[in-house]
């Protein structure tokens, strides 16, 4: 059985330590992206890009509950924006609170954690790793 | 450089997803109806420009001519997302402003699936929906919605009162999809779909088309049509400029500010002067943001503008009297053009018992995700 992959390119699954998400940043402007790149879309800079490491703490920005989506997938869940601190902003499920309005607040402080992707697995039977937010 | 102006334009009554005929008869028909608007002929026609996303890999324009008329006309098949119908119409406004033509036909038709948009995803590896939140049309546009709400605290209530009145609007349009009334406790009581946008908040998969005879204005002189003439006073189109949350967040302010300022400036008038707007209403909380974003209220008052009515049929300036997307029907490459055609229609004095009153100025406004935006400005000439 080999190892989890990653679910997507900008989380990082070190061969020791912990996983972490990983932004390519700007040296010119300042920018944060996800996943390769080598141009600037802010400020049009070349050969700038240097990945950093994202911070694991963030807050909520908005959020969504979803209700309906495409067969097979688990309904409700919170489809959740979340602005990491220190830059960057990612996209993700907020788990750890009731699919309520009246139980998620905006700015509230969140955490990433890692853990398997739901059991889903690519056509070769590879499993995966994702992240998630939970509050903290 | 001559103004442009819309001499013919129809669209057919949009209907249930998959229940029209092939593409190129839905099209056929639409374009038909804007000729026969104008009392023209397919072979006064010197160019094509062809609005389809479906099957835009598939020449639709000529298609469209092989079922009216093969003239050998140029014919430009435009794809933009929800914008495709506009940017199609604009590329013949631009044609006939340069000087090429002096008589183009612009075409927007779709064949739609049903269900749910977006949220594909693509790729290897594994999905990524409901595992890195959503990409579904409804929760994108449902935390654009929740921006506004974080900002000023608008309600779920006050983004269902827009599917409330767009509802009410369709009962007095008998070319939209539905005129069913619903009331806010219905539209607040269906199935949720993403947070706070219920089924009802959505808008509706539809087949439909929607054509457009653009002509200079020596020509519309020489052949005597200025007294039905609308006058295109604005054509803009935007991308969608870099934001610090765009690569989770899909920006449609942005772009729809940026191209209100051009729109606005290219007219010589401003958001106080325009009389009617059909706006982007893809989903009940995207249109409280276009409020704002088409300054046609301060920031953070879009709330109180539909609380008002204010944008009611009767109001101070009526949004979506078709009964926008949310119940008119949302055929995403025939969009544009139809929006084009409402406001036309109310210009002309022609749109009955939804009528706003001494309309002289209107403005219609679409966005396709990903993004692009286009805004007209059509004004009343006789
Ligand atoms: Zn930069």
């Amino acid at each position: 059985m080999s190892k989890p992959l990653p679910a997507v390119d900008y989380l990082k699954l070190p061969e020791s330590g912990e996983p972490y998400l990983e932004g390519p940043k700007c040296s010119a402007c300042g920018s944060i992206y996800l996943g390769a790149r080598k141009v600037c879309s802010k400020c049009g800079a070349r050969e700038k890009i240097e990945p950093v490491r994202l911070a694991n703490e963030g807050h909520l920005y908005v959020y969504s509950i979803v209700h309906r989506s495409f067969p097979g997938i688990q309904v409700p869940y919170v489809s959740a924006i979340v602005d990491l601190e220190g830059g960057g902003t990612v996209k993700g499920n907020l788990i750890g609170v009731d699919a309520d309005p009246a139980k998620i607040k905006f700015g509230m402080p969140v955490r990433v954690v890692y853990k398997d992707a739901l059991g889903r697995k690519d056509r070769e039977g590879n499993s995966y790793t994702s992240y998630f937010f939970e509050p903290r | 450089m001559s103004d442009v102006y819309v001499v013919g334009i129809d669209m057919i009554k949009f209907m249930k997803a998959g229940s029209g005929p092939a593409v190129e008869l839905l099209g056929a028909q639409a374009a038909l109806m804007a000729l026969d608007d104008c009392g023209l002929k397919i072979q006064d026609m010197e160019a094509l420009y062809c609005g389809n996303l479906g099957q835009a890999g598939a020449m639709v324009g000529q298609r469209v001519l092989q079922q009216i008329g093969q003239t050998g006309i140029p014919v430009v098949n435009c794809a933009n997302a929800c914008a495709t119908g506009a940017t199609a119409f604009r590329e013949g406004w631009m044609a006939i402003k340069a000087g090429v033509y002096d008589t183009v036909l612009a075409v927007g038709v779709e064949k739609m699936g049903g269900g749910l948009l977006g949220g594909g995803g693509g790729g290897g590896g594994i999905p990524k929906e409901g595992l890195l939140g959503s990409m579904t049309m409804p929760a994108v546009f449902a935390e654009a919605g929740q921006e506004h709400a974080r900002k000023y605290g608008t309600t779920f209530e006050q983004f269902a009162k827009v599917s409330v009145k767009n509802h009410h609007h369709s009962t007095l349009n008998p070319k939209a999809m539905y005129q069913i009334e619903t009331p806010l406790e219905t539209v607040m009581g269906a199935e949720m779909i993403a947070y706070p946008n219920t089924k009802l908040m959505c808008s509706v998969n539809v087949d439909g088309s929607a054509a457009a005879v653009l002509m200079s204005e020596k020509k519309v002189k020489a052949l005597g049509l200025m007294k039905r003439a609308v006058r295109v006073k604005a054509s803009v189109l935007t991308s969608d400029p870099w934001q610090e949350r765009d690569l989770v967040m899909p920006d449609v302010n942005t772009c729809t500010r940026l191209a209100a300022k051009k729109a606005y400036e290219m007219a010589g008038v401003s958001a106080q002067d325009i009389n009617l707007v059909e706006l982007h209403d893809c989903f009940a909380t995207a249109e409280i943001l276009h409020y704002e974003n088409l300054g046609l209220c301060g920031d953070g008052e879009a709330g109180h503008m539909i609380d008002s009515g204010a944008t009611a049929l009767g109001g101070k300036v009526p949004v979506n009297v078709s009964g926008g997307l949310l119940s008119k029907g949302h055929p995403l490459g025939a969009t544009g053009i139809a929006n084009v055609y409402e406001v036309a229609t109310h210009l002309r004095g022609e749109a009955g018992k939804r009528q706003v009153a001494n309309a002289r100025l209107g403005m219609t406004h679409v966005i396709g995700l990903g993004s692009a935006c286009a805004i007209h400005i059509l004004e009343k000439v006789a």
